[in-house]
């Protein structure tokens, strides 16, 4: 199999009170295994959306094309069998779960998926040996594990603890929707060799990005464009050079 | 088979599944007639072999209950219920009270067996040789009410060593017939109210336990109620009295079989704490709580009160409420000793059908009480649960402080909540706080978790043990492990 993921002629909606807004309008992309890929677009093009439909959440409707995933239809899976099929999504916004303790939500989020794909569960001591060599990477406290999930984070803090959950679920497709964005120089640096660490031919991930500093530590085989649901352009790393010092108004232009 | 039929068939295992304490025991029994009269309480009076005054105590407690109506203020509905379609007295057949495990019917010990009910000392006590990994099980003392009979007390011999009185309330009534006439209705008076009445001209067991001055009881007290046989009601009666400086932790738990026709439960329990003493009183309520359409199911009317009638005295009223179909229940603290404590920690859930309406009496009589009110109030399905809390403090209680939050979690639409503190405070000296939330397990949750792997099921079970962690935590360990299961069990199905 020569893709990990392939997604054609991808159309979906939201239903909103003035009738269903179609976003998504024939997105193709091909994701090959190993490579990781770069989306940037302007804000409101429909970025996220695709990585929600992707990873199954339920407000979109796909009206229109197919999402294969190593081979399976993807849109067909729930959200929680495309998580243990490693199709992993750190949020632009990560959610805060008030009273779940943070280290018992990751074991059980590992031993779920870790279940599923038909590996031995982890005891408590194995898991706090892996989460603990996890934080120690990512520069993290002990105490984030002991507070709540992502109650009273602060943005960096959020960001950092999807990276962490990224590496103990291991996933074979990481999407990663602007996980850099509002990180402080050393933060990106510390996301960046999150990601680098889980390089392997196993491993794919799909970035969306609206600077090029990460892209410089993760060097992407391919760089794609995004405008108005669709992917209007796709390159190698040079494209995303371009973009940062033309902005996206010429691709626009183009494109129409 | 055709395919209706074996969705039908998968469906009703599902609905079964989800209530998996709903077996039924084959046990020959012996049942009063129908019906309740002054010849009915007589009956029992005689089947317990009672003293004349406990007899003229019950009818005493009949006659007001004649005048007395059902109370209605409630926010729970259901039908009219027949008191005169029930039997107040069931046994298995049996002389009463065997007075060892040897002596009980197998059959019960299988199904006490099949509840998870440890019985058997012997095999409690080899519970200390645990696989490794696994944390030694404290003992615990077991009091099985079975219908209307106590059926099994485990270890005694210990307990009496220790002083400690620890048996079913008909053997106090005859063996102790000083302590039970002191103290029994002293904190719930027969006419106290509808159901208090009720359970006073009929109780037929329950437990007792006496803890004398300055002793800690050297183990976990717990009772198990099971209601087995049909159209029977359970009426158990508690009375817990701890002298000075002595402490007790007693745990009650209640489970009964599948029916389409709803039981009626009403117990009382009395808690009496003199100067210094401690009790700790925790229920795992999972009576059945009828099926998705609201079929079957227990009426749990039930009056607990606690007297802390010495000096620093502390009463802990701890609940997890998952069963039944209807729910009325205040435990309640009278906080009559100076500086004494009452606490009530509380998680309430409620599925399909269910209705509740439970919450909390905090009277503060004395100088410098203190009283502290958590309650979690969960609702999923179509069910309704309603949180009524009374602080009152009486014109003596300089100095008394209440501090209350009520949090409410709704999964899904068509549930409801609903949040009635009452306040009343006659001295300047006191103060009083109370805080409230409402959330609801939001979409973006759901999804967070299911993204990470979890199931539905998993990720509400993950939400709601975190919501109700501040109750949780107050359990007896062993418990706590089995509540958390219990919510997540009868919360299954309740999202998508
Ligand atoms: N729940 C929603 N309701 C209505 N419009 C939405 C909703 N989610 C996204 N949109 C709209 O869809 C478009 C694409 O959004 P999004 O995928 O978040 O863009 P991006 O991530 O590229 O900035 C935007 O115009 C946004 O306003
Ligand atoms: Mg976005």
């Amino acid at each position: 199999m020569s893709e990990l993921l392939k997604i054609s002629g991808l159309h979906a909606s939201i239903e909103t009170e003035g009738g269903p807004k179609e976003i998504l309008r024939g997105v193709d992309l091909v994701i090959p295994p190993g490579e990781v890929h770069a989306i940037m677009g302007p804000n409101g093009c429909g970025k996220s959306t695709l990585s929600y439909v992707l990873a199954g959440r339920e407000d979109y409707e796909v009206t229109a094309g197919e999402a294969l995933f190593k081979g399976r239809d993807l849109l067909e899976m729930e959200p929680e069998e495309r998580a243990a099929a490693g199709v992993f999504l750190a949020f632009q916004t990560p959610v805060e779960l008030p009273g779940v303790n943070n280290a018992n939500f990751l074991r059980t989020a590992v031993n779920a998926v870790r279940r599923a794909r038909g590996e031995a569960e982890l005891d408590a001591v194995g898991f706090l040996k892996a989460v603990r060599a996890a934080t120690k990477n990512l520069s993290m406290s002990d105490d984030m594990l002991k507070r709540n999930v992502n109650v009273g984070f602060s943005g960096g803090e959020k960001k950092r603890n999807e990276v962490l959950q990224m590496t103990m679920l291991k996933p074979t497709l990481a999407i990663l929707d602007e996980t850099d964005s509002g990180l402080d120089v050393d933060a990106l640096k510390i996301v960046a060799e999150g990601v680098q660490n889980l390089r392997s031919p196993d491993f794919s991930a799909l970035v969306i990005t609206h600077h090029q500093k990460l892209l410089d530590y993760l060097g992407p085989d391919r760089v794609h464009v995004m405008a108005k649901g669709r992917i209007i352009r796709s390159g190698g790393p040079e494209l995303a050079k371009q973009i940062n010092e033309e902005g996206y108004t010429a691709f626009l232009k183009e494109a129409a | 088979m055709p395919a209706v039929t074996e969705t039908r068939e998968q469906v009703e295992k599902l609905g079964q599944s989800s209530y998996k304490w709903g077996f039924e025991t084959d046990i020959e029994m012996d049942f009063a007639p129908k019906g309740l009269n002054e010849d009915i309480i007589r009956l029992i009076s005689t089947r317990k072999e009672e003293p004349e005054w406990m007899l003229e105590w019950r009818l005493e407690a009949y006659r007001s209950w004649l005048k007395m109506k059902e109370p209605t203020w409630a926010h729970v509905s259901y039908p009219p219920i027949d008191y005169q379609d029930a039997h107040y007295y069931a046994a298995p057949k049996k002389k009463a009270g065997p007075k060892s495990l040897d002596e009980v019917d197998p059959e019960l010990l299988r199904t006490y067996e099949k509840l998870g009910i440890p019985l058997h000392e012997q095999a409690m006590l080899a519970g200390v040789e645990v696989p490794e990994g696994e944390e030694a099980r404290l003992p615990v003392a077991v009091d099985a009410v079975f219908d209307s009979v106590s059926v099994a007390t485990t270890f005694r011999k210990t307990l009496s060593e220790a002083g400690v009185i620890f048996c079913p309330i008909s053997e106090a009534i005859r063996d102790y017939p000083d302590l039970v006439r002191q103290y029994l209705g002293s904190v719930v008076p027969v006419a106290d109210n509808f159901f208090a009445a009720l359970n006073s001209a009929v109780f037929t067991d329950g437990s007792f336990v006496f803890v004398p001055k300055g002793v800690r009881c050297p183990m976990e007290l717990s009772t198990y109620f099971r209601i087995n046989a049909r159209n029977t009601g359970q009426f158990e009666r508690t009375l817990i009295v701890v002298e000075d400086g002595a402490s007790v932790s007693y745990l009650e738990g209640c489970t009964a079989p599948m029916r389409d026709e709803n039981q009626l439960h009403a117990a009382v329990v009395e808690l009496v704490a003199m100067e210094d003493a401690k009790i700790k009183y925790s229920t795992v309520q999972n009576w059945y709580p009828g099926d998705e359409n609201g079929r079957g199911g227990i009426y749990n009317f039930v009056t607990k009160r606690g007297a802390c009638r010495g000096a620093r005295s502390r009463i802990s009223w701890t609940q997890v409420e998952t069963g039944s179909a209807v729910t009325w229940k205040y435990p309640s603290c009278i906080l009559q000793g100076e500086g004494s404590v009452g606490e009530f920690y509380s998680v309430a859930v409620t599925n399909n059908h269910q209705q509740a309406d439970t919450g909390t009496k905090m009277i503060h009589l004395g100088r410098n009480t203190r009283s502290t009110i958590i309650a979690k109030t969960i609702s999923a399905g179509k069910s309704d649960s309603t949180y009524r809390g009374q602080v009152k403090i009486m014109p003596k209680a300089s100095g008394a402080r209440n501090f209350t939050q009520c949090d409410s979690l709704l999964i899904g639409d068509q549930c409801g909540a609903h949040t009635v503190p009452y306040i009343e405070n006659r001295n300047m000296t006191a103060r009083v706080e109370h805080e409230a939330t409402t959330s609801k397990i939001s979409e973006d949750q759901m999804f967070y978790c299911r993204q990470r792997g979890l199931s539905e099921e998993d990720a509400v079970g993950l939400i709601v043990n975190g919501f109700c962690k501040d109750v949780l935590k107050e359990l007896p360990m062993e418990f706590a492990v089995e509540a958390q299961k219990l919510l997540q069990i009868s919360l299954e199905g309740s999202v998508g």
